[in-house]
């Protein structure tokens, strides 16, 4: 239950008691076995990242800065099969943050949203909803850049690093 | 003819003369696959989206009622529906088919028996002789209204619940054989501050408790008058907190009367977490299992309470609390 202290005072004394009640009888969400669960599957798919970057260094002639963008293609391309299919969600269910996090997790926001809202059309449907999910990220990513750039400037104008 | 605060004692006993309940692939697995008329093992039964796919399944169960009843589509007054979507569009569309004068209603989940329970009075007042109400859900849409799109990998909590894929309707008429609505308790909506849509069972549960003591207190009954006690689609959390919150209020229903729909749906090893929700959750439990039951004579007197959560996809992400109202609708051999 996210109820912040704000709303709490607004709550009559009622209100309390019974969400007090309920929250005794509530299954808790298992947070240390989601926790293990989601460093497990998250590790996994970094070592898979991993594994396909050394093959791309190895076999294909890239080197270690180049080697990210097909890596980072083929796991992207791997997570929307799977959303296609049908089969990522069930596993994101048992993984949490683990399926989330990592860029297979941002590839699913995307493909999954496109897929619902094709019956809409492909302009206002696919394309209007597309960044449904994945829209926040990209503003507060782009925005916590900036913030981050801009702090880096001011400290090496003032002659840090 | 009314009975007390806010329940309809009907004098004339408005008899369901036929019912149906239409499922999808996940209901097909569930504990009472046998009791729904029609299942489908594709969740878009055909169509292009999943909104065509839950029209098509309100249609089917109008039709299957219907046709079950023996009457001409001509001969019913009134159609009543409700369902989960904006603007009600699955009744709507559905009532454009079948071209009988329509009234839309939203209750959400608790949709079925807000129509049952005014299809009843409609019969009773000799306003109708015959009246036509059902209701659907389907998860898909559901899902894509109120929360992510369905591939979405997002983890839900082991208090969320799933939304049924179903859809039921009963035709209510003045004569003939079958179980008859003897009175309704419409049900006030009770707020306890609940704003998380992941645990709607909790929120729903006191408007439950609420409409079930308003019952006993109008109509001046036992809960032991019952055979079967049952709420529309609390889910497990929710069940337990209305059984817990009845006992606290001194009221003592018999633990072998008291259910709900949203536990019975689906088997236990089926992911639901909670249990079930959505309209199609009691109108199929009601109008598949517990009216079969009635008629082979295995059960007497029922009360069906169905839940609704009455906020919007909007509404929640305000942060407004979740508003919730159940309605009582008791069904007698």
């Amino acid at each position: 239950m996210k109820i912040s202290n704000k709303q709490k005072k607004k709550l009559t004394p009622a209100q309390q008691q019974y969400q007090e009640f309920a929250k005794q009888r509530e299954p808790k969400r298992p947070v240390l076995k989601n926790c293990l669960k989601a460093f497990f599957v998250g590790g996994l798919i970094c070592t898979l990242g991993q594994a396909l970057q050394t093959i791309f260094i190895t076999y294909f002639g890239f080197n270690k800065v180049t080697a990210g963008n097909p890596t980072s293609a083929v796991l992207i391309m791997l997570s929307v099969l799977l959303t296609g299919l049908g089969v990522y969600d069930h596993i994101a269910q048992w993984a949490g943050a683990g399926t989330a996090i990592p860029v297979t997790g941002f590839a699913n926001t995307m493909a999954s949203a496109a897929i619902e809202h094709r019956s809409e059309g492909y302009v206002l449907g696919v394309g209007g909803n597309m960044f449904k999910l994945s829209g926040p990220v990209i503003t507060y990513g782009v925005f916590s850049a900036f913030v981050v750039s801009l702090v880096k400037i001011i400290i090496m104008k003032l002659g840090g690093m | 003819m009314l009975k007390g605060h806010q329940s309809w004692f009907f004098q004339n006993r408005p008899v369901i003369l036929a019912s149906s309940a239409v499922g999808g692939p996940f209901e097909a697995k569930g504990g009472l696959a046998e009791d729904f008329d029609i299942l489908h093992d594709d969740m878009w039964l055909g169509q292009d989206s999943f909104e065509k796919a839950e029209k098509k399944m309100l249609e089917e169960a109008c039709e299957t009622a219907i046709q079950k009843a023996g009457i001409k589509k001509e001969d019913i007054d009134f159609f009543l529906s409700g369902d989960l979507l904006n603007q009600i569009i699955s009744s709507s569309f559905a009532a454009r088919t079948l071209a009988i004068p329509y009234l839309g209603l939203f209750g959400a989940c608790s949709s079925s028996m807000e129509g049952l329970s005014i299809a009843a009075q409609l019969v009773d007042s000799k306003a109708a002789d015959y009246v036509l109400a059902a209701t659907s859900s389907h998860n898909a849409s559901a899902e894509k209204q109120f929360r992510y799109p369905t591939e979405y990998g997002a983890q839900k909590p082991p208090t969320a619940q799933w939304t049924v894929t179903g859809a039921g309707a009963a035709l209510v008429g003045r004569d003939g054989e079958g179980p008859r609505i003897t009175c309704a308790t419409i049900g006030r909506v009770v707020d306890m501050g609940i704003s998380d849509p992941f645990n709607m069972g909790a929120a729903m549960a006191p408007a439950a408790v609420d409409t079930i003591q308003a019952h006993f207190r109008d109509l001046e009954r036992d809960p032991t008058y019952y055979d079967v006690i049952a709420t529309g689609d609390l889910g497990r959390v929710g069940f337990e907190i209305a059984g817990e919150l009845l006992n606290k209020h001194g009221m003592d229903i018999p633990e072998d009367r008291f259910t709900d729909c949203g536990i019975m749906i689906y088997k236990e090893d089926q992911p639901v977490m909670a249990g079930a929700s959505g309209c199609g959750c009691s109108a199929t439990v009601t109008y598949g299992h517990f009216l079969r039951r009635m008629r082979e004579g295995e059960l007497k007197r029922i009360l069906i309470v169905a839940t609704g959560a009455l906020m919007s996809p909007m509404s929640y992400q305000q942060k407004e609390s979740i508003p919730c109202i159940a309605h009582a609708v008791s069904i007698e051999m």
